[in-house]
């Protein structure tokens, strides 16, 4: 058990640091949440100021393209960045750490030439298409066809929660190729160019107020065969190889920002006359422990990652089950530092205590995680 | 970084879960709740094994291991729930004569609890008690022969533990070489480490029993409501194993008490989680279900509770 980062993790650290204190300063401020073509523009300059500074693509293997960092190296990359305020991943989120990935592992020579590089330098951003309003939790319920004329796939089907819809330039779509197989058989995975005509995009309204994700509405649309990645009906497979991937490190910067924020809200507590409130202090106090014990979570599942070969492993679920509970708490317990002001929809907190809302129920509900605990790790029955 | 067991950290713990599993088996268990006294040859066993000289040097006749590796056959004493002065003999083994070798056993009181109890008064050999009325920094251990210290009767929860109240200060003979607020966080983070134990093994008894309990013609654990108590059970020991971990490497005092909060979190809500999924059978004495919840309760107790945790991350955040 070594907490202790190794020389070279530090001079990789020290490097990093100083790059970014150079760069940031010349990036020009972010765009209103409700600007989409300026965030994804942002986004995108940020994604080639990392790509140009040798950064893009990390935690991706150097074959395809990425840099073939360790897990440790990733986290750092991760700590560091939200540390120094640089821009979150954002519209490159599903390039970078879901389509990405698979076409990287499933992909022929030509589909990863065609599609890495050009996520790498951010020029292409790309969106997912795998729930269905009759397909949630359920993801093999999925029924959006796809029936082969020539040399071509005609895809008819609707999809929903897809996040940069409105911006993206491709979709990483699962469709059902085979309507008689088993449910988890009959899959296939396309990449889907977002301007094909057919391809309605209409953005959804969060309760939060922002139009985060959309539904995309696929009316016969025309996909070239090539553009399946792995064999037909074996899309399912294709896409669990690299899901792991997206729990792994997605939350590492958030947690980082979420005991920053902490701190503020008992200085706040603090400097409002709250401190003498024991109920409030000993709240703020347990949230203290959660978060830090959940940061040495997060260096645990990277160093066993790392141990396995950058495979990160179930831990991941444990991981999401507790912080996306905690980040809720932590958010209530800003609204009991806020009070009456705490119902003021433009505060900040007030809008992350919106958002937290999600965070117990996208990428897998927090009833579909402990499912899969019970039954992934703990080896309890399937059943209902 | 590699904060993972290495190859010789998983060979000790594994080794300590068969010495415990073969001299403190199930039977050993149940005997010793219809009589509690301790085995004093297993105690010199547990010592043979390097228990309690662990962390001395190997030049006095330890085994030069540290922090992590203490907590590592601590949680296994947890998940065996393993009687007695564990915490002191291990803490103490450099100071006083004979606790290394397991020929004496004797027991740490801290005189900042209220009440200030002494577990095993019947089979220590002496009393080491930290006066709790100077300010922490400043606190003194003493020395006392059993005899010489008032107590009263305590009825203690646990079967496995028997009590007595320390009604006076135990301050007649300074002990010398100890530096009292290291003891204090050394003993924090052992307990907590003994609670993980006991919180990962209430997760394997609840599934084991939900894998076997049959009812409505299926095993309970096929329900998700069963499934999903057990799924929370083991986040929460995970999370302490982390948080009792990384404590352990860091010996830093703020990481303890987080450790500590959260361990004894894990142990007392597993075990009542278990006890739920066992149902009927564990609300009786034969189950060993409530076993682990009574150490769990008086662990949670012992070298800072909850609210005193809290405060002390609360002071650290507004700082």
């Amino acid at each position: 058990m070594d907490l202790a980062y190794t020389e070279e993790e530090e001079a990789f650290r020290a490097r990093l640091r100083s790059w970014l204190a150079e760069v940031l300063p010349k990036l020009p401020p972010p765009p209103a949440a409700t600007d989409w073509p300026g965030r994804r523009a942002h986004d995108a300059a940020w994604q080639r100021m990392l790509h140009d500074a040798g950064y893009a693509g990390l935690h991706w293997p150097a074959d395809a393209g990425g840099q073939g960092a360790t897990p440790t190296q990733h986290l750092i990359f991760l700590e560091e960045a939200e540390r120094a305020g640089a821009p979150y991943v954002g519209a490159n989120f599903v390039g970078l750490l879901h389509a990405g990935p698979t076409i990287a592992a499933e992909g022929t020579a030509a589909q990863r030439a065609r599609w890495l590089p050009p996520i790498l330098r951010g020029e292409e951003i790309w969106c997912q298409g795998f729930s269905e309003p009759d397909a949630g939790s359920d993801l093999a319920a999925l029924r959006t066809r796809a029936v082969r004329d020539g040399d071509d796939y005609v895809v008819t089907g609707s999809k929903i929660w897809t996040s940069h819809a409105e911006v993206a330039d491709w979709c990483e779509l699962l469709v059902r190729t085979d309507p008689e197989a088993p449910r988890h058989r009959g899959i296939s995975w396309l990449a889907m160019p977002m301007d094909a005509p057919g391809v309605t995009v209409r953005p959804l309204r969060t309760l939060a107020g922002s139009t985060e994700f959309a539904e995309l509405f696929l009316d016969e649309v025309r996909i070239p065969v090539g553009n399946r990645v792995g064999a037909e009906d074996d899309g399912w497979r294709v896409t669990m190889v690299t899901l792991s991937y997206e729990r792994g490190t997605a939350f590492v910067g958030e947690v980082v920002a979420c005991r920053r924020l902490l701190a503020e809200l008992a200085r706040t507590a603090r400097a409002d006359g709250r401190w003498d409130d024991p109920v409030l202090r000993r709240r703020l106090g347990r949230l203290n422990a959660e978060f830090a014990a959940l940061w040495r979570l997060t260096q645990w599942n990277v160093s066993e990652a790392q141990g396995a070969g950058g495979v990160p492993g179930a831990g991941g679920s444990v991981f999401k089950l507790r912080y996306s509970h905690a980040r809720q708490e932590l958010y209530d317990a800003a609204a009991e530092v806020l009070g009456g002001r705490a119902l003021d929809a433009d505060h900040p907190w007030v809008a992350g205590r919106l958002s937290a809302l999600a965070y117990t129920i996208a990428a897998g509900t927090s009833q579909i995680q402990r499912n899969i605990v019970a039954e992934r790790i703990l080896g309890l029955p399937k059943g209902r | 970084m590699d904060f993972q067991l290495t190859a010789d950290q998983r060979a000790l713990r594994d080794g300590t879960r068969e010495l415990l599993a073969r001299r403190f088996g199930r039977d050993r268990l149940r005997a010793a709740v219809d009589a509690p006294a301790l085995d004093r040859g297993l105690w010199r066993e547990l010592a043979d094994a390097g228990f309690f000289a662990l962390r001395l040097p190997e030049a006095d006749g330890g085994v030069g291991l540290g922090l992590p590796e203490a907590v590592l056959v601590f949680e296994e004493a947890g998940r065996a729930l393993l009687p007695g002065p564990l915490v002191a003999g291990q803490l103490l083994a450099g100071a006083v004569d004979g606790v290394a070798t397991g020929e004496r056993i004797v027991a740490l009181c801290d005189g900042a609890t209220d009440p200030a109890l002494w577990e095993h008064p019947a089979d220590c050999d002496a009393l080491i008690f930290l006066d709790g009325d100077a300010p922490a920094h400043a606190a003194r251990a003493y020395r006392s022969a059993p005899a010489d210290v008032a107590r009263a009767p305590f009825a203690s929860v646990d079967p496995l533990t028997p009590l007595a109240r320390v009604t006076g200060p135990a301050c007649t003979v300074p002990q010398p070489g100890l530096d009292v607020p290291r003891l204090r966080r050394e003993a924090a983070l052992l307990t907590a480490a003994q609670q993980l134990g006991s919180a990962a093994r209430t997760v394997e008894m609840a599934v084991a029993y939900a894998r076997q309990r049959t009812q409505f013609g299926a095993p309970i654990g096929s329900f998700q409501a069963v499934k999903h108590l057990c799924a929370g059970m083991l986040v929460r020991a995970e999370l302490a194993r982390a948080a009792v971990y990384a404590a352990a490497v860091t010996e830093d005092a703020l990481d303890v008490v987080g450790a500590k909060l959260l361990a004894d979190e894990a142990a007392v809500r597993n075990a009542r989680d278990c006890l739920q999924v066992y149902g009927g059978m564990g609300f009786t004495w034969e189950a060993d279900v409530h076993l682990h919840l009574k150490r769990a309760w008086l662990r949670a107790e012992w070298w800072g509770g909850a609210r005193e945790a809290e405060e002390r991350l609360a002071d650290a955040l507004a700082g």
